[in-house]
């Protein structure tokens, strides 16, 4: 019996080790868990950058739409751009965040990357992107067409991705 | 006389936290101490294991921004951390919150305890058992022993 208990701390160690093994497998650190999720689009009032006309959280609303936050300065999003373009010609309603950006530099990119927007807002500031817990560029949320946040993906859109993420969205239709 | 007029007078002047630069000025001192306490006590989200006080990402400045701002308009602490944790999760906690999911987190150290005590209480109360009774035939001997003994002694 006393020898049977020399080997609790190898046990305990053994559990441990089984812990930290899978927790560690399991935690992607690069993407949180968004608290937004089953919420409404937060309230905004924002110029589109293609032709300078304001916008509000009521705009959204209609259909189901992919809202994608990017950047010219963000080297992902011009990585994940030319699917964003496939997904647009499957008919996907793609709205963009033009996130901490300039907008004459969001319409040269636009103009030689192709569109596959909707349409773009405008955030110089960020202050959406802080109401929606954005924190890197690209970010993308799945809304429904009452406007409600329904999933969000963090890091560049590919066909991977958006395996789990398209299936999502097509129930939402 | 003059130098305590001069002393009183610098501590009446509204004072910058000196996060970022001393970028942020507050009318009261305490809120700048408040101010300092929060940016210390919150993550950055982007970087993970800096306080948004330590941290040079810009998600950080904007956070460190709207702090400010809701300090301004007088939130109280506990309203500046809700806000964030709204949007960014209780990852922007350095503390995470007692709930049902962080039970194990927070009982955990609590329960580990316990089962150390239990299990040395265990292995005391195995030690602790005396010794087993002698037979007649034992004890027949250790007489036998005891009186050789006193024989030799005499």
């Amino acid at each position: 019996m006393n020898r049977l208990l020399l080997f609790i701390p190898l046990v305990i160690f053994a559990l441990m080790g089984l812990v930290f093994w899978v927790g560690l497998g399991i935690e992607d650190k690069t993407s949180l868990p968004s608290p937004l999720i089953g919420k409404p689009f937060p309230e905004f009032e924002l110029g589109v950058v293609e032709d300078g006309r304001t916008l509000t959280t009521k705009d959204l609303q209609g259909q189901p739409a992919l809202v994608n936050v990017w950047a010219t300065w963000c080297p992902t999003c011009k990585a994940e751009h030319a699917f964003l373009n496939e997904l647009a010609e499957q008919g996907i309603r793609i709205i963009g965040i033009n996130y901490k950006d300039d907008v004459m530099k969001a319409r040269d990119w636009l103009k030689a990357y192709g569109n596959p927007y909707a349409y773009n807002l405008s955030d110089p500031q960020g202050k959406l992107g802080l109401e929606l817990g954005v924190y890197g560029a690209p970010e993308t949320f799945l809304i429904d067409s009452e406007g409600i946040i329904r999933g969000k993906h963090i890091g560049d859109l590919n066909p991977v991705v958006w395996e789990s993420l398209g299936k999502q969205f097509g129930e939402m239709q | 006389m003059k130098h305590c007029l001069w002393l009183l007078c610098l501590i009446a002047l509204p004072s910058w936290s000196v996060i970022d630069g001393h970028k942020y000025l507050f009318q009261d001192p305490e809120d700048a101490a408040r101010f300092e306490q929060l940016a210390e006590d919150l993550r950055c989200p982007k970087c993970q294991n800096q306080n948004l006080a330590d941290s040079n990402a810009p998600v950080a400045a904007d956070l460190r921004d709207k702090v400010y701002e809701l300090m301004q308009e007088g939130k109280s602490d506990d309203e500046v951390v809700t806000y964030l944790v709204d949007r960014y999760g209780d990852f922007v906690r350095y503390k995470p919150p007692f709930r049902l999911d962080t039970l194990l987190l927070w009982g955990g150290p609590a329960l580990l305890l316990l089962s150390g005590i239990l299990l040395l209480a265990l292995l005391r109360r195995q030690q602790a058992q005396p010794v087993a009774e002698l037979s007649a035939e034992e004890r027949a001997r250790l007489e036998a022993l005891k009186s050789s003994l006193d024989e030799e002694n005499k």
